[in-house]
C-alpha cells in the first residue's frame, strides 16, 4: 500500500498533467486551464454596452447573471469574422480576493480538451514589440500543433476593472 | 469530547454584540436621579450573558474583563452603590472596550492589551473610589485592586484587604438532581482549579445503603473543596452562580484575618471562621511580604503612574477590516408566511401540471385560472422575499443615543436626542449605507446647528437643543430627517463663502434651495468647519454621493436662527425599481420612474438651437438642454435623428438640473429587478445597472445624474 503511493507520487513528480480547453481563433490554436472553464454557450445577441472598446461585445444573461462578452478575436486584433453557427462562447470564471468573476469569450470553434503535462510548457519566445505576447502564458506542442497556454487572468483585465474595485466611478 | 467550537463562534459574537448594544442603550436610559433597578438588571443580565459565553469560548481576558464590569454592575443592583454619572461613562466606556476586543477575537487579530488594561484600571479605580465613600462592611472585598504590601491586621480589615495566603473552605453538598439539570461539577471544579490550588475531597455520605435503589441519574456524591487562591468570595460564587438554587454550598474563608462580611443579603449560608491566633497571622503576613506572589493584577497596580494611551484610531480602521459573514435577523413571522406561500405555489404547479398533461380545449379556463393564480403568488412570493430584508431603521438610530450623549459632553452642548417612527422598515443594504450619512449629517447639526447653552438662552431658547431623527414612509421612498432647533443656516455666509471659493459667480442669482445645496460641494465643507469634530474625513459631498449612490436624494430646509432639517428620500429596496423601458435604435433602455418628469413629443417651433450645436426646448419657462442619448451612447442604429420623429423624455439629474432624454420610443411601465454590471464587469458612465427583460435579455437602466454628467463633457 505505502509502496503504491510512494510510486504513484513518484511519477507524480515526473508528470504533472492539466487539462486545458483548446480552441481556434482562425488558424491559430489557443487554450486554457480547464478549470477555469466554466461553460461552453453558442453565440447569442448580446445587449450592447455604450462606449466600450469594440471588442466588448455587450451583456447577456446567464442564468440571471449579467456576463460581459469578449471577443477574442478582436482583443487579440486577429481581424473580424462574421459569426456564425459554430462560433462559441467560452464561459470563463476567474477568482481574485474572494471575488469570482464570469466573462464570456468569442472564439471561432472549440477544439479539444487536451492533457499536458505542465513541465513541457515553455514560456513565450520573446517576438520584441512586434508581437504582443502579454496574454499568453506559454507554449506547448501537441500532435505537432503550437497550443497557445493563455493567461486567464490577464484576460479579464479589462480597461477600468481594478483591483481594488473602485472604477472610475469613484474618479468621477 | 471535542466539539469543533468554532462553529458556535458567529453565534456567540453575534449575539455578544447584541448584549452590548443592549448594555449601551440601558446605559443611556440610566436617569441619575431615580434609578430603575430593572434598567441595571438588564445591562446587568446582558454583562453577565457575555461573560458567560466567553468563558464557554475560552475567551478568557473577556470573561475576567466583563468580570470586573459585573462587580461593579451588581453593587449597582443591590443598592450598595450610588448610580453617578461617572461610573456610567465609565461603564460605557468598557462596553466600547469589550466591542473592540471581541471585535479583534473576531477577527482573530491579537486584542489590544494595553487599552484592555487601561480601561480595566479605569473600572477598577472606579470601583476602588466607591469603596471609600460605602460602609466599608458590605461592600465586596475586591482583592486585586487593593494588595498592599504591609498589611496589618487593622489596616487589612478596614480596606478588605487579604493579606496573607487565602484559603477557602466550600462545601459543596448539590441535590440529587443537579446532573439532571445538565451542570457538571467536574466543570465547576476545573474553574476553579483555575483561579488557585484546589484540593477535592469526596464526601460519600449521600449515597443510598442498598445500592438497588440507586437512581443513576441522581447525584449522590458531596465534595469538601480546599481552595488556596487569592480571590474574593465573588469570583467562588460565580463559579456556582448556575447551580445556586441546586445544592447546599458554604464558602468560608478559613483564615481570620479578613472577615467577609459582604453579600449580607446573599441566601447561601455564610460561616463565622474562628478566631486564630494573631501570631499565626502575622507569620502569614511575613511570609507574604517575602514572597509577593506577582498575579496580573499586582503588576497591574504598580504600573498605575503610566498612563497607557492606546491609538483609538486603530480600532476603527480594525472594525471595518474585520470581515464576517453577513448575516440577518429575521422575524419567524415573515418566514411563515414565506412557507405558506411556498405551499400555495406547490398547490398551483401540481394543478397547472395536471392542466397540461391531459390537454384539452375544455381545460383552457382552468389553465388560464391556474396561470393567474401563479401570477399573483409569484408577486406575492417576491413582495414577501423582498420583505425578509426589509429592517426597522431603529438598526440606525440605535446608535444616536450614544454619540449625541458623548458628542454633547465634548462639545459643552445640551441636547436632547428625539427618535421617531424607529420601526419603519428600509432593506438591509439602505440601512447599511445610510448610517455613515447619517451620523455625519447628526455630528453636524450637534457641531454647528444647535449652540451652546448660553446663546440659546441669550436667544430665548430653551437651554436644552432639540435634534430629531425621524423615518417615515412617502411613496415608494422611506424619508429620513435629520431636525434641529439651532441656529440655522445663513445664506448670506454660505453665498459670501461660495464666491470665496469661486464655486459660483458673483452675480448668479440662486434659488434658497441652490444656496443650501452649495454645503454639499465638494472643497465648501471643510471650510466651513472650524470645530470639526467629525474628523471622519466625510464631507458633505460624500454625504450626497452616498445618498445619491442609493438612489435617493437629500433636501435642506432652514430657518435662520430656528433650526434646519435636512430630509433624505431613499428608495425602499434596491433590488427593485420602477422604470420606463425606452428604445434608441435597437437598444431598449430603462430609465428609473423616479427620474422622469414628463414626456413629451417635440413640435418645429419649440427646438431653439443654442450656438449652432445646442439644442434647447422651453418647458414650464425654463429652458432645457436636449440631450440625444443615441449621440451620447454612439447608437447607429437609430430610427430617426429628427427630434420631431422621437419622444423627448423629460428627467431630473437629482440636484435640481433637468433636461430632455431625446429617444426613439417609449415603450412601457413596469417593475425591474435591479442586476449589477460591476459584479462580472465594470461600472460604466451613464449607466447605473442592469436588468432582465421579460425575454430574458439584457437592458442597461441609465443613470440620469451620470448621462447629464456624459453629456456635459
Amino acid at each position: 500500500m505505502e509502496s503504491v503511493k510512494e510510486q504513484a507520487f513518484q511519477e507524480d513528480k515526473v508528470k504533472i498533467l492539466s487539462q486545458f480547453l483548446s480552441f481556434k481563433l482562425g488558424n491559430e490554436e489557443y487554450a486554457v486551464d480547464i478549470l477555469s472553464v466554466q461553460e461552453i454557450r453558442s453565440w447569442e445577441p448580446v445587449s450592447r454596452i455604450p462606449n466600450t472598446p469594440a471588442y466588448e461585445k455587450g451583456v447577456v444573461n446567464l442564468r440571471g447573471d449579467i456576463v460581459p462578452i469578449i471577443d477574442l478575436r478582436e482583443r487579440f486584433n486577429l481581424g473580424n469574422l462574421e459569426y456564425d453557427n459554430l462560433t462559441v462562447v467560452i464561459v470563463l470564471q476567474f477568482s481574485f480576493q474572494d471575488v469570482t468573476r464570469i466573462m464570456g469569450f468569442v472564439v471561432d470553434s472549440v477544439s479539444d480538451v487536451v492533457a499536458v503535462d505542465s513541465q513541457i510548457i515553455q514560456n513565450s519566445p520573446n517576438f520584441g514589440a512586434k508581437v504582443s505576447i502579454e496574454f499568453i502564458n506559454g507554449l506547448v506542442e501537441i500532435n505537432e500543433r503550437m497550443l497557445m497556454i493563455l493567461d486567464v487572468e490577464k484576460l479579464f483585465k479589462l480597461e477600468g476593472i481594478d483591483d481594488n474595485g473602485d472604477t472610475e466611478s469613484d474618479k468621477n | 469530547m471535542s466539539i469543533d467550537m468554532e462553529q458556535f463562534h458567529q453565534v456567540f459574537f453575534e449575539e455578544s454584540f447584541e448584549c452590548l448594544d443592549a448594555m449601551e442603550t440601558g446605559l443611556l436610559n440610566l436617569d441619575m436621579g431615580a434609578v430603575d433597578s430593572e434598567e441595571i438588571n438588564t445591562i446587568f443580565r446582558a454583562a453577565h450573558s457575555i461573560k458567560g459565553g466567553s468563558g464557554t469560548f475560552g475567551f478568557d481576558n473577556v470573561a475576567a474583563y466583563t468580570h470586573v464590569m459585573e462587580t461593579l454592575l451588581d453593587e449597582m443592583r443591590d443598592g450598595r452603590r450610588d448610580v453617578t454619572q461617572q461610573a456610567v461613562e465609565v461603564l460605557l466606556g468598557s462596553v466600547d472596550c469589550l466591542r473592540e476586543m471581541l471585535n479583534a477575537i473576531e477577527a482573530k487579530e491579537p486584542v489590544d492589551e494595553s487599552r484592555v488594561a487601561e480601561h480595566k484600571k479605569s473600572l477598577e479605580t472606579e470601583l476602588n473610589s466607591a469603596q471609600s465613600t460605602t460602609d466599608e462592611s458590605e461592600s465586596t472585598p475586591v482583592v486585586q485592586e487593593a494588595v498592599t504590601p504591609e498589611p496589618t491586621v487593622a489596616a487589612s480589615i478596614e480596606a478588605s484587604v487579604l493579606a496573607s495566603p487565602v484559603v477557602w473552605d466550600i462545601k459543596f453538598v448539590p441535590h440529587e438532581d443537579l446532573l439532571v439539570t445538565g451542570n457538571d461539577p467536574v466543570r465547576m471544579f476545573r474553574e476553579l482549579a483555575e483561579l488557585g490550588k484546589l484540593d477535592v475531597t469526596i464526601n460519600l455520605e449521600g449515597l443510598p445503603d442498598n445500592l438497588d435503589g440507586l437512581n443513576p441519574e441522581f447525584c449522590y456524591l458531596a465534595w469538601d473543596l480546599v481552595l488556596t487562591a487569592d480571590v474574593g468570595k465573588d469570583e467562588i460564587d460565580d463559579v456556582f452562580a448556575w447551580v445556586e438554587d441546586e445544592c447546599d454550598l458554604s464558602i468560608v474563608l478559613r483564615d481570620p484575618v479578613v472577615v467577609p462580611l459582604n453579600n449580607t443579603d446573599d441566601t447561601q449560608a455564610l460561616v463565622l471562621p474562628e478566631i486564630v491566633a494573631p501570631v499565626q497571622e502575622v507569620m502569614a503576613a511575613a511570609e507574604e511580604i517575602t514572597e509577593p506572589e506577582p498575579t496580573e493584577e499586582s503588576v497591574e497596580i504598580t504600573d498605575e503612574t503610566t498612563v497607557i494611551v492606546a491609538p483609538k484610531e486603530k480600532s476603527a480602521e480594525k472594525k471595518k477590516a474585520a470581515s464576517h459573514t453577513a448575516s440577518i435577523r429575521v422575524d419567524t413571522g415573515k418566514i411563515d408566511g414565506l412557507i405558506n406561500m411556498v405551499g400555495e405555489l406547490v398547490i398551483i404547479q401540481s394543478m397547472l401540471s395536471l392542466a397540461g398533461e391531459n390537454f384539452s380545449t375544455d381545460n383552457l379556463d382552468r389553465l388560464k385560472l391556474g396561470l393567474s393564480q401563479l401570477e399573483r403568488h409569484t408577486r406575492e412570493l417576491q413582495e414577501s422575499v423582498m420583505n425578509i430584508r426589509m429592517l426597522p431603521i431603529n438598526f440606525v438610530f440605535s446608535r444616536f443615543p450614544r454619540l449625541v450623549h458623548d458628542l454633547s459632553l465634548k462639545l459643552e452642548k445640551k441636547i436632547e436626542l428625539k427618535l421617531v417612527g424607529e420601526n419603519t422598515e428600509v432593506d438591509k443594504t439602505v440601512i447599511e449605507m445610510i448610517s455613515d450619512p447619517l451620523v455625519h449629517l447628526v455630528r453636524n447639526s450637534l457641531d454647528h446647528g444647535i449652540e451652546i447653552p448660553e446663546e440659546r438662552l441669550k436667544k430665548g431658547k430653551p437651554e436644552t437643543g432639540s435634534i430629531t431623527l425621524a423615518a417615515y414612509h412617502r411613496g415608494g421612498n422611506i424619508v429620513i430627517e435629520v431636525k434641529d432647533d439651532g441656529k440655522g443656516l445663513n445664506k448670506e455666509v454660505l453665498r459670501q463663502k461660495a464666491i470665496e471659493k469661486g464655486l459660483i459667480a458673483d452675480n448668479a442669482i440662486l434659488t434658497d434651495k441652490q444656496i443650501y445645496h452649495l454645503i454639499f460641494m465638494a472643497g465648501f465643507s471643510t471650510a466651513e468647519k472650524l470645530t470639526d469634530v467629525s474628523g471622519r474625513g466625510v464631507g458633505m459631498d460624500v454625504v450626497r454621493r452616498n445618498i445619491q449612490e442609493l438612489g435617493g436624494s437629500v433636501e435642506i430646509d432652514s430657518e435662520l436662527g430656528v433650526g434646519s432639517t435636512m430630509s433624505i428620500s431613499l428608495p425602499l429596496t434596491l433590488a427593485i425599481l420602477d422604470g420606463q423601458s425606452i428604445t434608441v435604435g435597437d437598444e431598449t433602455y430603462i430609465i428609473p420612474l423616479s427620474a422622469i418628469v414628463e414626456s413629451m413629443n417635440m413640435e418645429e417651433g419649440q427646438i431653439n438651437h443654442v450656438v449652432g450645436k445646442g439644442e434647447a426646448f422651453l418647458l414650464h419657462g425654463e429652458y432645457l438642454p436636449i440631450i440625444r442619448l443615441h449621440e451620447i451612447f454612439n447608437i447607429t442604429s437609430v430610427k430617426s435623428s429628427n427630434l420631431i420623429e422621437g419622444t423627448v423624455v423629460v428627467v431630473d439629474g437629482l440636484d435640481g438640473s433637468r433636461c430632455g432624454l431625446f429617444v426613439d420610443e417609449l415603450l412601457g411601465q413596469q417593475q425591474v429587478v435591479i442586476k449589477s454590471l460591476e459584479k462580472n464587469y465594470r461600472s460604466i458612465d451613464g449607466i447605473s445597472s442592469a436588468t432582465i427583460l421579460g425575454d430574458g435579455s439584457v437592458a442597461l437602466i441609465l443613470d440620469i445624474p451620470g448621462l447629464i454628467k456624459l453629456s456635459n463633457q
